[in-house]
């Protein structure tokens, strides 16, 4: 094969004695203990002192949707940012005061779309705090797969674009094809791939089909292997390492004041996961660990989501070992639909099965806040009832709403090219923070 | 390069392991002792405390909300450091005040605590703002404002966050704002169109907007109309 060369023009003034592209002092001394800008013969003085605006959005492959920064740079530094949002506002709250409380589960999937299975389960808890409803014991164990499933897919769909963002093409392909096997088992499970609205107040809207297991055993068998992969090609790569360490620093007491929270909050070092400090579906049972970080950089927060990543395998192993037989929705029908074969052959059944559809269970007069862990942070679903099957106000704390609002004071005084890696390292999704 | 570690959260409290709660009933359960600590300090300033589902709810004059607040997060026995959210609620009856919310979490005693303030209709709408407790107040408050038309009293940048700056429909999530907007469709889409934010937001809000005075009076003209700079 014939030997190719490519020759490329080096923008220096030539080469040294050791054939190295000499370089030129921009700065030299001007003689009275200061220092003047000195441009070299053939480049063009730095403009200096004259702030300099750039648009980042809306439409910005890099910005994770449509969020708009207005950055003010100096040079290449930025001064200040303002982030806009809003461009993908729809007024979920808005829409669920006119709604039946199942038909809010719906909604529910398309703000944090990465999540859906999961704001799924975390409204369903909050409506049945709301009702004061025991769920079964197999509801419970599916609802943590449920969950678990969840956080990997929207940890994945994280990971390969903060390596898109970075440069880093490879890894991306590796954690979407793992994330399409959950698409496909969520597929089996509940018929929807990315809009799933799985679960219903008081249980599940399907059990798992025969054989799910199988699937999921082993996709927790093979799944550790794509994980030690990429952490061989990312975690001590150089490039890597210097594109992230001590970029958008949080110390605990300002990640904390900023309202940070989920990786953002750990990796500044607070140990703080809703699943262990104010548990819900039995998490206390489960034996897993809370990664936490030390110095509360983009490079901390990658550790802190990869090692969640095996947190959730872990979890995943023990509830798919106790998965208990029964079943999954709560005798109760006031609240849960009767089985189809009922409706259509018992008098009871059918006359429950048209007071669910058409008047909708209702909840007692009271409200509840339930919070639960989501990937992004604290993700809370505040319902208020006045005794009717609506609610009266129905709203979401979106973590990332929250965990955005901090990113001026995390890019402010670092390079433009940071920003990107920063916001990133935040792992947002436009749609639950406009919802 | 391993600058992290995995901890058991939760253990260090005190107070005991933290369970799911179970069969928790509609009220009756026993309090928050923020709520009594608050009771005795501020006196007539709380009005009532309630315990909905095993939450807490302490209802607060809308004058003392401030204090209550500070007191709750500086107060080295309660140490509500983690302001989770503050939103409002409008009741479908035309009378009932509107109440504002603020949920707060005690990180390290790992308590829970909801505070009301109720703000009567047919008054202005403003409340102390906690921005200078807790910086996650900034955007959350500015989206309360936005949806409900609450003016929080002390925040730097009180503007609307989800609608456009200059949005004239009113505040969506009022009882009185019908679902689907006060214009038709084809008017709300012609008047979104007609907003140009970019040329809005840059020349007013940043510093080098200070030099507005200095451009060229077609560029002024120009940017007056709502054109986009740069182009």
């Amino acid at each position: 094969m014939a030997k190719r060369t490519v020759e490329v023009e080096l923008s220096t003034t030539g080469l040294d004695a050791q054939g190295r592209p000499q370089r030129v002092p921009i700065l030299t001394d001007d003689g009275g203990g200061g220092l003047a800008l000195q441009a070299p013969p053939g480049i063009e003085p730095d403009l200096e002192g004259e702030h300099m605006l750039i648009n980042l959005g809306p439409q910005h492959p890099a910005t994770h949707g449509v969020l708009r920064l207005v950055l003010e740079l100096d040079g290449e530094t930025v001064v200040r940012c303002i982030p806009h949002i809003g461009y993908l506002h729809c007024g979920f709250e808005k829409i669920g005061e006119y709604r039946q409380y199942n038909q809010i589960i719906c909604w529910t999937d398309r703000e944090d779309y990465l999540n859906s299975i999961g704001n799924n389960v975390a409204f369903s808890l909050g409506a049945e705090r709301l009702f004061g409803i025991e769920i079964t014991e197999r509801c419970k164990v599916l609802r943590v797969i449920a969950s678990e499933l969840s956080r990997i897919m929207s940890h994945l769909v994280w990971l390969g674009t903060f390596c898109i963002d970075i440069g880093a093409f490879t890894p991306f392909l590796w954690a979407f094809q793992r994330r399409e096997e959950i698409y496909r088992l969520l597929e089996k499970w509940v018929g929807a791939r990315l809009t799933t609205t799985a679960t219903r107040v008081g249980g599940m809207a399907a059990d798992i089909p025969s054989g799910w297991m199988d699937g999921l055993r082993q996709f927790i068998r093979t799944f550790p292997h794509t994980l030690d992969e990429i952490d061989r090609v990312l975690t001590k790569n150089a490039i890597w390492v210097g594109r992230t360490v001590g970029l958008g620093v949080m110390t605990p007491e300002e990640a904390i004041n900023w309202g940070l929270s989920g990786p953002m909050l750990r990796a500044s070092g607070v140990d703080y996961d809703v699943r262990k400090d104010f548990p819900y579906l039995d998490y206390e049972t489960y034996d897993f660990e809370v990664p936490v970080g030390t110095n509360g950089d983009v490079y901390d927060r990658y550790l802190v989501r990869f090692e969640e990543l095996r947190q959730s395998i872990r979890i995943l192993q023990q509830a798919a070992e106790r998965l208990p037989d029964g079943p999954v929705n709560i005798d109760d029908p006031r609240i849960i639909l009767p089985p189809k074969s009922k409706a259509t052959s018992e008098m009871e059944s059918m006359i429950h099965h048209f007071k669910v559809v058409m008047e909708g269970p209702r909840p007692p007069i009271g409200e509840s806040y339930f919070a639960v862990e989501s990937p992004k942070g604290e993700k809370g679903y505040y319902m208020v009832s006045d005794g009717t099957a609506k609610p009266v106000r129905w709203r979401i704390r979106p973590p990332s709403f929250v965990n955005l609002a901090a990113i001026p004071k995390m890019v402010e005084g670092h390079l433009l090219s940071d920003v990107i890696a920063i916001n990133a390292s935040i792992d947002i999704v436009m749609g639950e923070i406009d919802r | 390069m391993n600058r992290f570690e995995l901890v058991q959260t939760g253990a260090s409290a005190p107070g005991g392991e933290p369970t799911t709660q179970k069969n928790v009933s509609h009220r009756g359960e026993p309090a928050n002792p923020s709520a009594e600590a608050l009771q005795s300090k501020f006196g007539a300033s709380i009005r009532r405390v309630e315990v909905i589902w095993g939450e807490t709810v302490v209802y607060v004059d809308a004058a003392a909300v401030h204090n209550v607040i500070q007191w709750l997060k500086d107060d080295p026995s309660q140490r509500y450091d983690f302001l989770s959210d503050v939103t409002a609620v409008e009741y479908r009856d035309a009378d009932a005040p509107i109440e504002v919310v603020w949920h707060l979490r005690s990180l390290p005693f790992r308590r829970f605590l909801r505070v009301k303030s109720q703000l009567p209709k047919g008054k202005p709408l403003e409340i102390d703002s906690v921005y200078d407790v807790y910086r996650a107040a900034d955007w959350l408050e500015r989206e309360c404002y936005d949806m409900f038309g609450i003016r929080f009293r002390g925040h730097p940048d009180l503007r609307r966050i989800l609608m456009w700056e200059s949005y004239r429909e009113g505040y969506p999530l009022r009882k009185d704002f019908p679902l689907r907007g006060r214009f038709s469709r084809s008017e709300q889409l012609r008047q979104a169109l007609a907003q140009n934010p970019e040329a809005r937001y840059s020349m007013e809000e940043l510093s080098i907007a200070d030099a507005f005075a200095e451009l060229p009076q077609e560029m002024r003209d120009r940017l007056g109309k709502g054109e986009r700079t740069g182009e």
